[in-house]
């Protein structure tokens, strides 16, 4: 197995992921806990081996993510990210545009405004019943393919998959390459190069897409984007643009269906209550996303003065982490955090993130979470794990934390 | 107790809706909008719980 120079660092016998990513099955590794309880801010290596601040507390990753003025997603020119291979600026330009996730207001509202009427509650709605009938399709895809099954491979990919391709205009029929590419390119574990490269397939497949879409814009988000905004986006922005609705789209909830089925699995009781109790998923789905936070940091901001957090001054330039699963176990927010309780619903979680970057697909992700747990638990009613729990496979190494399979039975 | 939404700052994330649909909807946008002057007493918890969910802080009470 590759590893990257972090993870030689920190141990000869297995290398680990940077420690802001690390966990013991569901939970964040008790270090982060006790950076949170004591300095509140630690000074971590990412997995490139540059210093990162990392931020624990709830109150604290709120600030940071809320404050966009001086913590950046932008990147000052001449940022350099050690192993990264130096490409010429407009290169650099190029890939970068139309990524939501690397820009700051205005320019981020001026993209994030096209894409939101996509996304209303109202919207959601209008839509619920094409994800219900897409959750039934795969019930049935993995009741035939066991027991016992992949509720993975079967199940929770699939269904954020399809939506979000039947979303935004993208064929199914490549999902192979677009889900291989998409699980490998964010794993820390698989060489900078070979990561890049993949990124760089990735837009070229997009660029494609962008390219019929210019041409017959169909009745799909990048349809609609090409119609009322082609004439201000440029083919590198649309580009950028659906390559990370895809990404996100598929490997957000995906996640979230498999590590929280495997959660529901672990608590029974709390797995009957869903399964039963039609009030009990909204919820649920919340608690799950508190508990489970797969998103260990999203995008390190980059401060743009000197700024003081947690009483640690910060001097500009600095490069900081905050930990969505810390926060969310942060008992300053919520009582008992370490337990999952799926009654008490969670508001306020930062499983999303805050601030203008806060997840523009959160209504179709709960949406689709909303569908999925309680239909596959009533199909499935005496839905088990087909393997042992100490065999589960996570995806340690993942920007996005979560299963790389799981076997069920039923 | 009225509510203030301050629709240049609303990023859409619709967190109000999910917290108090009788108080806030979304337009076509999904922009923010407030749906009553004034806030009915027993939905001040709902008012106030909708406030302190948005991420963006394009909301805030006025007394």
């Amino acid at each position: 197995m590759a590893r990257t120079p972090a993870a030689l660092r920190d141990g000869d016998a297995s290398p680990l992921p940077p420690l802001h990513m690390r966990r013991d099955a569901f939970s964040p590794t008790k270090e982060l806990g006790e950076i949170r309880e004591s300095s509140g801010v630690r000074i971590v290596e990412n997995a490139f081996g540059m210093a990162v601040y990392l931020v624990t507390r709830h109150e604290d990753v709120k600030e940071v993510l809320s404050d966009h003025a001086r913590f950046s997603n932008g990147r000052p020119p001449g940022f350099v990210v050690p192993g990264v291979p130096d490409v010429p600026a407009e290169v650099q330009a190029s890939a970068r545009a139309g990524n939501l996730l690397g820009l700051d207001p205005p320019e981020h509202q001026r993209l994030r405004r096209m894409l939101t009427p996509e996304f209303t509650i109202r919207r959601m709605k209008r839509l619920e019943p094409r994800i219900v009938e897409i959750v039934d399709a795969q019930l049935d895809a993995l009741e035939n393919a066991g027991p016992p099954a992949d509720l993975v491979a079967n199940f929770a990919l699939p269904i954020p998959s399809l939506v979000i391709c039947e979303l935004l205009g993208v064929p199914y029929d490549d999902r192979d390459d677009f889900h291989r590419r998409s699980a490998r390119q964010l794993d820390l574990s698989i060489p900078i190069p070979e990561r890049l490269e993949l990124v760089r397939r990735g837009r070229e497949y997009m660029a494609s897409l962008v390219e019929q879409s210019r041409r017959h814009p169909g009745d799909d988000i990048l349809g609609m984007l090409v119609r009322e905004h082609g004439q201000q986006l440029t083919d590198d922005e649309l580009i950028g643009i659906a390559g990370l609705l895809l990404l996100a789209g598929h490997e957000t909830t995906s996640n979230m269906v498999g590590l929280g089925t495997l959660a529901l699995l672990r608590h029974p009781d709390q797995l009957a209550a869903v399964r039963d109790d039609p009030d009990a998923i909204g919820p649920a789905v919340e608690e799950l996303l508190r508990w489970l936070s797969i998103v260990h940091s999203g995008i390190p901001r980059i401060t743009t003065t000197d700024v003081e957090i947690a009483g640690v001054h910060l001097h500009a330039g600095q490069l900081v982490f905050v930990s969505l699963p810390s926060g969310n176990r942060d008992p300053d927010f919520i009582d008992s955090p370490e337990v999952l309780d799926v009654r008490r619903g969670a508001p306020g979680h930062l499983a999303f993130g805050h601030g203008v970057h806060h997840c523009l697909g959160a209504p179709l992700a709960r949406m689709e979470m909303r569908i999925a747990f309680p239909a596959l638990l009533r199909r499935f009613p005496n839905l088990a794990l087909a393997e042992d729990f100490a065999d589960v496979q996570f995806r340690s190494f993942h920007f996005i934390y979560g299963l790389k399979s799981l076997q069920v039975t039923w | 107790m009225k509510i203030v939404a301050d629709r240049e700052v609303c990023i859409q994330a619709g967190n109000c809706v999910m917290a108090a649909d009788t108080l806030f909807d979304q337009d076509d946008d999904g922009i923010v909008v407030v749906l009553v002057d004034e806030v009915p007493e027993d939905e001040e918890d709902h008012a106030r719980e909708a406030v302190k969910l948005c991420p963006s802080q394009a909301l805030r009470v006025a007394d």
